[in-house]
């Protein structure tokens, strides 16, 4: 048995290999028979994933999921930035520059909006819950644009490290509900074309749940969305600690 | 052959976010701006470049394909690193304050759509 767990352990990216591929298995099968297609399969399987994450995290007491159990740490080789990157790239071959072009300017815009909006709601709720020092608002604020660009605003401007934590809590709340509500929401808000899958990734930002939650909704949205998303985080990380920290602290 | 396809896709991908990482600490920032994005544009660049040329076979294409299939395997398993038990335990401010913001922006959507259709559409 040992023998067998080292041998697995060391092997962990074709372990991992194997694992999602059961799981889609599964999901393509929950999706089909249970859920009558009305469910697409990746959706399925991106819950399946959140469910494991949520064990994974629960057995281990760490930080990245499934990952963190030795058995399954392939999984964080696999679903990694690098891994995750490299493929998106790979979703821009057959997806059209024309349409990427008209739709830059609202691509745009809709980043910008969605950072405000993102920053001054999630502001609102921490004020409400009882915060008042612009340094922890203003850190909030920023975990609600993504959960990275909540700690490092916070770094940057000083917050206590609960609040930080507490920060990327938020940020993960957001790319959680993103990649579960996106496919359920689809139709309602009109994402079926590349043009509303632009404005989609700029307003939502949140790199992990726009693309998973993409992913779910319609396979081919995906380098529309992620096309703008990227920019999201850097111009959050950009914003936020200068900008918005200014207007908090004249503010507060 | 199948590598020429993969290493195309590592060469934009490379240049893509080496210039995000540039950017990124050329704006001060401790963040990647945009890499993946310029990335994805230098692959449809390029792409369409050699296409022109010819010099694009079937089992070149077939090399980037395989990672474009590949994408939703490693999206499941990203979704399964992510810290969930955080997210679910912890509490009322970070619940409200990430979920919040999403349910506006869901709401917004089709208004921005339509305020600014591509140019084609009207």
């Amino acid at each position: 048995m040992e023998i067998l767990l080292k041998f697995l352990e060391k092997n962990g990216l074709v372990v991992a290999f194997l694992v999602v591929g059961l799981m889609i298995l599964v999901a393509d099968t929950v999706s089909k028979r249970l859920l009558n297609k009305k469910v697409p399969t990746p959706a399925v399987a991106i819950v399946f994933g959140l469910l494991l994450a949520y064990v994974g995290g629960t057995i281990s007491g760490g930080e990245k999921g499934i990952a963190d159990v030795k058995l399954f740490s392939g999984m964080g080789q696999l679903g990694g930035s690098m891994f995750r990157d490299f493929a998106i790239v790979s979703t821009a071959f057959g997806a059209s520059i024309l349409l990427m072009r008209k739709s830059g300017i609202v691509g745009a815009i809709s980043l910008i909006i969605g950072i405000i909006v993102a920053f001054s709601v999630g502001l609102s709720v921490a004020w409400v819950m009882g915060y008042h020092d612009a340094v922890s608002l203003t850190t909030i604020g920023a975990g609600a644009c993504t959960y990275i660009v909540g700690p490092v605003t916070g770094a940057a401007i000083g917050a206590s490290s609960e609040v930080i934590a507490l920060s990327i809590a938020t940020g993960v709340v957001k790319a959680t509900v993103v990649a579960i509500a996106t496919p359920l929401l689809a139709k309602r808000i009109g994402l079926d074309n590349p043009h509303t899958a632009m404005v989609f990734g700029g307003i939502m930002g949140t790199n992990a749940g726009v693309m998973a939650g993409l992913a779910a909704t319609d396979p081919k949205l995906v380098p529309y969305g992620a096309l703008t998303a990227t920019f999201y985080t850097g111009l959050g990380c950009l914003l936020c600690p200068s900008v918005f920290y200014l207007i908090i602290r004249t503010i507060v | 052959m199948v590598i020429y396809g993969v290493a195309l896709l590592a060469f934009c991908y490379l240049v893509g976010q080496v210039v995000g990482e540039y950017l990124g600490s050329w704006l001060g920032v401790e963040a990647n701006v945009g890499g993946v994005g310029f990335a994805m544009l230098l692959l449809i660049v390029v792409n369409s470049w050699l296409e022109k040329q010819g010099k694009l076979d079937n089992l070149t294409q077939s090399g980037i394909q395989f990672w474009n299939q590949m994408y939703i395997p490693i999206i499941v398993a990203m979704a399964s690193i992510q810290n969930v038990k955080l997210a679910v335990s912890s509490g009322a401010v970070a619940l409200l304050a990430g979920a919040l913001p999403v349910a506006v922006c869901y709401f917004m959507i089709p208004y921005l759509t339509k305020a600014f259709k591509p140019s084609t559409e009207q």
